[in-house]
């Protein structure tokens, strides 16, 4: 096994489970790299840190996701914002993992470190000439551009299509416009308040990333979580789970013509949300994960009333998947449309329920459990069809199954605190978090600075592995077609562009 | 067929009253009367994201559920700035979107009304007013009214709204 070399030497790290760390020279950068790719492993996250005893350098950080564990591998590179005399910095993977190449890019935007791979066009930063996208020419090519400013109440972004009569034959998307320099608010905060903008990067998986940057904190302080605090946490992530599939399904009907779907779905949310709000004191849940569990608890009462809430909400959600599954209107336009095979989803290393569509079975919750998923782990959820249709089941099913989730920890709540005390960990500690969010695994990388003062943090959203299929799905599909196929990955696009 | 159509007969119509406006949240001067008599029968909003977390998204959306029913009150969303009467803008303006937000603004016709929702509107939030961000949307574009909340409820959000087509002067109910 060739990984087996490189997780054995490594050292284990706090907070996410089964997870380890190794420094590496350039040459055993490259060789990790592609012994996780032939082992079928995936591209986690990378991200670029300074360096401290590198002579103003810089430390690259690449996480994967393999079998046997998360191992995130460090390969420092010294002087790397002097004038340069090497073509490049650091050995890049993007042959390997294609979903590297924008991260390589934003790195190059946020530090200056150059991978060997060929595309240095800035992603984060904005040339005020405009993005450089790629033009295809040929009889009767001609560009659609769409964004930032788009047609609906969603998030910015810039779309540009090569379409012949309907039909798209390219599409290359440009983000980094809701770009808020995360990374560097995060060290301007003190690492006991870093959750509330972790939880303020994508707002609608707000409990994933709040739960991904506490269980990295917990981790390096090493403060354990009650198991009650451990439940509720559960308990708020899968709520958010259904909230989010309570809107797509309801927006996707609509897109497709059948606003019935809207209309109930979107008022069934609301009627989620209210019970949100009555049980947690919010609509969404932005600051509900606190260090040391979670900020409030439940009552018996409130329990039972968001107990029953969520039993009435899992039996409409399944009366109205007959009706669209009955109505040829609304079949027609999800089936076939969009289409990510299973093969372009592993090679592209899609994650997450857009994943899960595609074959790609990966769910964090079930393969990287942490509590109280290691006892109480959802049904695996998995569809080989890949498109709009696949993706939309894929909601459903997981509502379902979130539906039973929730149910089942509220009628077993663990006594006991639902929070904990926790202390500043040492600087130079290290941890990270792993969370199944709604999309997928929402990754935290921290770094504790002197005095409580964080160094560095790093939030990755599954988004950043996701966005390129989409320029695979919508090939061959009309134009016309691409809202409807958009939704139903619905990626973040504040989540990528920090 | 019949089980769309039975469903819709038995959830029936669950739409709310309209909160009253709040004169709180007027940050600039009233249009005037019959402007304002003319935009309180049909509003079009045309909503600008500039650089928010998607949170306040989630909450203008909801505006459109059968609960809040802000079509109900003649009030909708337009696809142009060229059609709208009121700019709906969220975020702490990153940056890489203040040219947007500055070309949607131009593009309104005038009479227009702005109104900031969410704390990054309104402030810059937790994300401030430096480098990647330029903070308040009022450092960019004037603003009529701005809504705090992280997110604001819609029921806040509808307030905003028509708190930016009543008349000044006009105390809450």
């Amino acid at each position: 096994m060739p990984l087996a070399k490189w997780w054995d030497r490594a050292r284990e790290l706090p907070g996410a489970p089964r997870t380890r760390g190794l420094g590496l020279t350039a040459e055993d950068w490259s060789r990790c790299a592609a012994d996780v790719a032939a082992s079928g492993g995936r591209l986690l996250a990378m991200w670029a840190s300074e360096c401290g005893d590198c002579d103003n350098g810089a430390t690259i950080h690449a996480a994967f996701l393999a079998d046997r564990g998360v191992l995130v591998i460090e390969l420092s590179v010294s002087g790397a914002r002097a004038p340069a005399a090497e073509p490049f910095d650091y050995p890049g993977i993007e042959s390997l993992f294609p979903c590297a190449s924008r991260m390589q890019r934003a790195i190059f935007d946020v530090s200056r470190v150059r991978s060997s791979d060929p595309d240095r066009r800035p992603w984060l930063r904005h040339p005020p000439e405009g993005p450089e996208l790629v033009r295809v020419a040929g009889e009767g090519v001609h560009e659609i551009a769409v964004g930032p400013v788009h047609a609906g109440t969603i998030e910015p972004g810039h779309f540009r299509f090569s379409v012949v009569g309907e039909k798209v034959l390219r599409l290359e998307e440009r983000f980094g416009y809701t770009h808020k320099g995360v990374e560097r608010r995060f060290t301007e905060l003190p690492l006991l308040e870093g959750h509330r903008l972790a939880a303020r990067i994508a707002g609608d998986s707000a409990v994933a990333y709040s739960w991904a940057y506490c269980q990295a904190l917990e981790g390096m302080a090493g403060c354990a979580i009650a198991p009650r605090a451990a439940a509720l946490r559960a308990i708020l992530l899968e709520l958010e789970r259904i909230a989010n599939h309570l809107g797509d399904v309801g927006a996707l009907a609509n897109d497709a013509g059948f606003a019935f779907g809207l209309a109930q779905f979107s008022r069934i949310k609301e009627e989620l949300l209210r019970a949100l709000s009555h049980a947690f004191g919010q609509r969404y849940l932005l600051d509900a994960v606190v260090p040391g569990g979670t900020r409030g608890d439940v009552s018996a009462a409130a329990a039972e009333s968001l107990a029953a809430r969520i039993i009435a909400i899992g039996k409409e959600a399944a009366e109205l998947r007959a009706i669209y599954e009955e109505h040829s209107g609304v079949r027609d336009r999800f089936a076939g449309a969009g289409i990510l095979t299973p093969a372009l989803a592993s090679r592209l290393g899609v994650l997450g329920l857009a994943g899960r569509a595609s074959g790609q079975a990966l769910d964090t919750r079930i393969d990287f459990p942490s509590a109280p998923y290691d006892k109480l782990p959802p049904a695996r959820i998995l569809r080989q069809e890949g498109d709009v249709a696949a993706r939309v089941a894929v909601r459903f099913d997981e509502l379902a199954e979130s539906c039973r989730l929730v149910e089942s920890l509220l009628g077993s709540l663990p006594s006991g605190a639902h929070l904990g005390p926790i202390r500043v960990p040492a600087d130079g500690s290290f941890a990270t978090g792993l969370i199944e969010g709604w999309r997928g695994p929402v990754f935290v990388a921290l770094e504790a600075g002197p005095e409580g003062r964080t160094r560095r943090c790093h939030a990755h959203d599954p988004s950043w592995q996701n966005w390129p299929a989409i320029e695979h799905a919508i090939l061959g599909n009309i134009v016309a077609d691409f809202p409807l196929i958009n939704k139903s990955f619905n990626l973040a696009y504040s989540g990528v562009d920090l | 067929m019949l089980k769309t159509l039975r469903k819709i007969c038995q959830v029936g119509v669950v739409s709310e009253a309209a909160p009253p406006p709040d004169e709180l949240l007027r940050a600039r001067a009233a249009l005037d009367e019959r402007i304002r008599s003319v935009l309180g029968r049909a509003l079009c909003i045309r909503h600008v994201d500039a650089g928010s977390c998607n949170g306040c998204e989630l909450e203008i959306q909801a505006l459109n559920n059968p609960y809040y029913n802000l079509e109900g009150l003649g009030i909708r969303f337009v696809a142009s700035p060229r059609h709208a009467d009121l700019l709906l803008v969220t975020g702490p303006v990153a940056a890489n979107m203040e040219a947007a937000l500055r070309l949607v603004y131009a593009a309104t016709p005038d009479p227009k009304l702005v109104v900031t929702l969410g704390d990054c509107g309104c402030t810059g939030g937790i994300f401030g007013e430096r480098g990647a961000t330029r903070g308040r949307v009022s450092n960019i574009i004037p603003v009529d009214v701005a809504v705090p909340g992280c997110p604001p409820s819609p029921a806040r959000i509808i307030q905003g709204i028509l708190t930016a087509i009543a008349g000044a002067g006009r105390a809450p109910a």
